[in-house]
């Protein structure tokens, strides 16, 4: 057994920063133009970069249409290969027995003609380019232009990342629903002064209440838990892979601990209560695999900072560390670690396994696996 | 190549870099043949912030350094040592890939059971992810294909389509559709996306045509030259040089990787279906493998010769944990488990899985939640895999209800179309993965393999020992004697075998008599009722003769009441007599189920007994 591994455990906790530098990468899906420049300063919905993206592509089946075969097409073509087309016009006709027989085929974009088929008796009609933009997402300053491709935007501010969420990218003042971090987000606690906000709860909120955020068009809701069947039930499916961010409910939800009832992080709670009635910036992309990404809200703000806020957290876990269980049994309990001894120990499971020996905040002393506990930030 | 002579090796290097973990093995020549010695594992490194998948190699690498006091990193971040010498280098290193998700592909074909079902098992034999299968007759509109691919971002496609002087209309239409689409790559936004045709030799000028500019198209022989013949060789060694040449080489850190290793670096799931191969070969029989991920569950058959590989992209023990959970339905999990649980607790435990996946189960309760989200996940694979594991569709068969069938003839079509695996001919079951690897107890995951698989009839069962089958297999394309050697002795864990006779009866009802005449001279002699479980312990690499006499609704492979005299084969489990009979149907009743898998969890020693007694105490 390694000296390192016997005293220390490296088990990453999600960020929760009252202070830090956030630096944003903002970037289109191809080559295009930046809007901005270096050292300029940009909101939460400032376009930084646009470009456009080849328009919708139409299959027509015109040797049918016209009922020629395939391989007479280019004599009833109106219109050939790179021609440009508006959305109606006619690009083949068949006329026989003086006019008789009239057939036609319209193109039902604008567009162009982007191929012509006589082996197969179709055409390929392109519309025009769609404009792909890429915003800001938060307030802050541009540091750095990435030619053709985008900008980095930083700010700071406060940082708070939860582990679950649905819906993408959105922006909203933070309003505080509740009055501690283990309340219930009930829906007598919505109205209409909701809108357009980001809503704080504690450990769990309610399919009513979540309707009804939605139904008075909040922007976001952070909260500690939700019921799986209650998230189900929103999002209209099942959700499979833990690859989210395109659901479409009509607000981001962000869970900052776990499914089920559980208490918001005391810290969390605390920094989104600080800021109460400041704009904030979230997203709810949650991806659980290599590159981890998780769900986010940034709080730009200009407020004093302590020293001690400059110091990053050293990431491991040692006698004294403060963590959180995040499994069964002693699920979503915090405690403070007494002991990471050096030996293999058999759990419940039989299992021989590395462990820590946590005191909880009840005193109780309980021993966990060490992949079962996350570090909690104080 | 290999720039050493394989019988003066002395020392070999093999990792695999995985989705979320690199892992190392070293191996070493000794007095007695290649053997495994350590492994050393570190994260992958493949996305931001460090984007170079050299630094993970590395740390891995770094791991088993320490650990052996061999010297085997090349200064200057240089790769690897190379040749050895004393206690320090290798003399080959080899590397199988799943990083950033895998090899993922889009299959195009006509017909989805004919060409398009060819073109899929061609990419999925490759260790390629299937994306998606469009083909003619999917049941989507025109335009409904062209955004479904336009919103796919593919390693690769493969176009496949019409026999060879057969339709030619057709697969041109399938190219147009592709061209329409334009679908963009995964990594790299500037790189053109490699297409593979595979159809209709006919229609390459016009497949050129339309997409020889947009896309790196490559043309390789029809998979589907004539209706009764599958091809899939030369795509699949397309596949494999383009994985190399593009997409890898875009993928970051493996320009590099790709100068250190002796031989090109093959997907992961590839070199798991090569030991699966092996297994096949060396035994000479039939054989069903399971490569039971966190992600994907991989399904290998080697059947009467033929090699199917599936994969089920999202079914999966911790990042794709909840999809089982959809897939199979969460009282499908729930039947497996002896003590009650309300549906929510259950849920929101697997989401909650799902969303810190390192996490390990503590109690015996989790445990077995997790067992028995694994038997589902290997009985959906599994599902999946029969559903490609069949005869050619379309080819027209001598001597069987083909001819002068009708086809609408809905029952011939069955008996023609369904798959050809028949359990009771399989004689081998081997799994590997997280799940099974770190079963505390053994019989733990042969019970989880036998749910899973249902076998029929005599079935020995293996599994890895440590996760290593993919560093084998690439290992084997170029060693075959080393990889073997560390396969048999360090790898394989032979857990035993299982007699389970098919056909089912009523509670009680007698299903066997056998005799076991162990190797000592003893003889076992005993008998077995319907839906009862026995064990008997018969150690590693001994083998016993077995006489087994089913009643007559039974079947072990002679047909029902026939008796079949049998070698069985010991294991770390040993013997497991399983007459649930088959199919394996558990008991409606909630208490009479929780019952039943208490009976059988007991009779096998599978999970410890205080345990059972109280689930027993608490829920009976």
């Amino acid at each position: 057994m390694k000296a390192s591994q016997s005293s220390y455990a490296y088990t990453p906790g999600l960020k929760i920063k009252r202070f830090m530098i956030v630096r944003k990468e903002r970037k289109l899906p191809i080559p295009g133009k930046v809007l901005v420049k270096e050292g300029d300063a940009v909101s939460f919905d400032t376009v930084v970069a646009r470009t456009f993206v080849p328009g919708d592509p139409y299959i027509l089946k015109v040797a049918r249409e016209l009922g020629i075969e395939p391989e007479d097409l280019k004599f009833y073509l109106l219109k050939n290969k790179g021609d440009r087309v508006e959305e109606g016009e006619v690009i083949a006709r068949y006329r026989t027995l003086f006019g008789l027989i009239n057939r036609e085929c319209r193109s039902p974009t604008t567009g162009v003609i982007e191929d012509v088929s006589t082996t197969t008796g179709r055409m390929i009609v392109r519309g025009d380019p769609k404009p792909v933009e890429v915003k800001a997402y938060i307030s802050g300053k541009v540091t750095e232009v990435i030619p053709e491709e985008g900008v980095i935007v930083e700010t700071r501010g406060a940082f708070v990342q939860g582990i679950f969420g649905v819906g993408g990218e959105t922006n909203g003042e933070i309003k505080v629903l509740v009055d501690s971090s283990s309340d219930i987000l009930e829906a007598d606690m919505i109205d209409e002064d909701c809108k357009g906000k980001i809503l704080i709860g504690g450990s769990l909120i309610t399919k009513e209440a979540l309707l009804k955020a939605i139904e008075f068009g909040a922007r976001g809701i952070v909260v500690g838990g939700i019921k799986d069947t209650d998230l189900m039930d929103v999002v209209g499916y099942e959700i499979g892979v833990a690859i989210t961010g395109h659901e479409e409910i009509g607000l981001t939800l962000i869970i900052t601990e776990g499914f089920g009832k559980m208490a918001m992080s005391r810290k969390a709670f605390n920094i989104f209560k600080e800021f109460e009635g400041y704009k904030a910036a979230m997203n709810g992309a949650t991806q659980i695999r290599a590159g981890v990404i998780r769900p986010e809200v940034v709080i730009p703000h200009t407020k004093e900072i302590a020293e001690s806020e400059l110091v990053e957290l050293e990431e491991g876990i040692r006698p004294g560390t403060l963590v959180r269980i995040i499994r069964e049994p002693y699920f979503g309990k915090i405690g403070r670690v007494i002991n990471l001894p050096i030996e293999l120990q058999v759990i419940e499971t039989e299992s021989e396994v590395r462990v820590a020996e946590v005191e909880l905040e009840d005193g109780r002393r309980v021993i966990v696996s060490r992949a079962n506990i996350e570090i909690i930030e104080e | 190549m290999p720039k050493i002579p394989l019988d003066q090796m002395k020392f070999i290097l093999a990792t695999d870099v995985g989705s979320t973990t690199t892992k190392a093995r070293f191996f070493k020549k000794t007095e007695n043949g290649w053997r495994y010695v350590i492994s050393g594992e570190a994260p992958t490194t493949v996305e931001k912030p460090y984007e170079d998948v050299t630094l993970g190699v590395r740390n891995a690498v770094r791991e088993v350094e320490e650990l052996t006091g061999h010297k085997l990193l090349a200064p200057g971040g240089k790769g690897i040592l190379m040749p050895s010498r004393s206690n320090e280098g290798v003399d080959l290193y080899v590397t199988t890939s799943s990083a950033g998700g895998g090899l993922q592909m889009m299959v195009a074909g006509l017909i989805r059971s004919m060409t398009a079902e060819s073109a899929e098992r061609a990419a999925l034999g490759a260790g390629a992810i299937v994306m998606d299968v469009i083909a003619i007759d999917d049941g989507r509109e025109i335009y409904q294909k062209i955004e479904r691919i336009r919103h796919l971002r593919p390693d690769m496609v493969l176009l496949a389509g019409g026999t060879d002087g057969g339709n030619l209309k057709d697969v041109v239409e399938m190219a147009e559709i592709l061209k329409a689409a334009q679908p963009k790559p995964r990594f790299g936004i500037s790189y053109k996306l490699p297409i593979v045709y595979a159809g209709n030799r006919d229609a390459r000028n016009h497949i050129k045509e339309l997409l020889g500019e947009v896309f790196a198209l490559t043309i390789v022989d029809n998979l589907r030259p004539t209706l009764e013949e599958e091809n899939t060789e030369p795509a699949r060694r397309s596949i494999h040089e383009l994985f190399m040449e593009h997409v890898m080489a875009h993928a970051p850190g493996y320009d590099k990787l790709m100068k250190w290793t002796d031989v090109p670096i093959m997907p992961t799931p590839a070199g798991e279906g090569m030991m699966m191969q092996l297994i096949a070969k060396v035994f000479n029989c039939n054989v069903l493998g399971v490569g039971l991920g966190g992600a994907t569950t991989n399904i290998y058959s080697i059947y009467d010769g033929k090699f199917v590989r599936s994969v089920s992209a999202n079914l999966g023990m911790s990042y794709s944990i909840c999809n089982v959970m959809k897939e199979a339905g969460i009282e499908n999990i729930m039947r497996w488990l002896p003590f009650e649980k309300s549906e929510d607790d259950i849920r929101n435990r697997l989401r909650n899985k799902m969303i810190r996946p390192t996490t390990i189960p503590q109690t015996l309760e989790e445990l077995m939640i997790e067992h028995a989200v694994a038997r589902e996940a290997i009985r959906l694979g599994f599902e999946h895999h029969k559903t490609l594991a069949r005869p050619l569709r379309g080819a027209r068969r001598k001597g069987t209800l083909w001819e002068g069938a009708e086809i609408s003839d809905v029952f011939a079509l069955e008996e023609v179309y369904g798959t050809y695996i028949k359990m009771i001919n399989v004689k081998i079951i081997a799994g590997t993965g997280g799940l099974l690897s770190h079963a505390p107890r053994r019989v733990q995951s042969m019970l989880v393999l036998t749910d899973g698989f249902r076998p029929e009839g005599v079935t020995r069962m293996f599994q890895d020992s440590v996760f290593m089958m993919p560093h084998l297999g690439v290992l084997s394309t170029v060693h075959s004697q080393a990889a073997w050697e560390i396969f048999d002795k360090d790898c394989l864990v032979r857990l035993g075998t299982i007699i389970a006779p098919k056909g089912t009866g009523k509670p009680g009802e007698k299903v066997l008599d056998f005799k076991i005449e162990m190797p000592d001279g003893a003889t076992i002699k005993d008998s077995i009722n319907f839906g009862e479980m026995k064990r008997i312990e018969l150690p590693e690499k001994v083998e016993a003769d077995a006489f087994l006499d089913p009643t007559s609704h039974f079947d072990l492979g002679e047909g029902p009441g026939k008796v079949v005299e049998a070698k069985v084969y010991g294991g770390v489990v040993g013997i497991v007599i399983d007459a649930r009979g088959r199919p394996l149907n558990l008991p409606e009743d909630d208490k009479e189920r929780r019952k039943k898998l208490l009976e059988w969890f007991e009779a096998l020693n599978a999970y410890p007994k205080e345990f059972l007694d109280k689930i027993r105490e608490e829920w009976l």
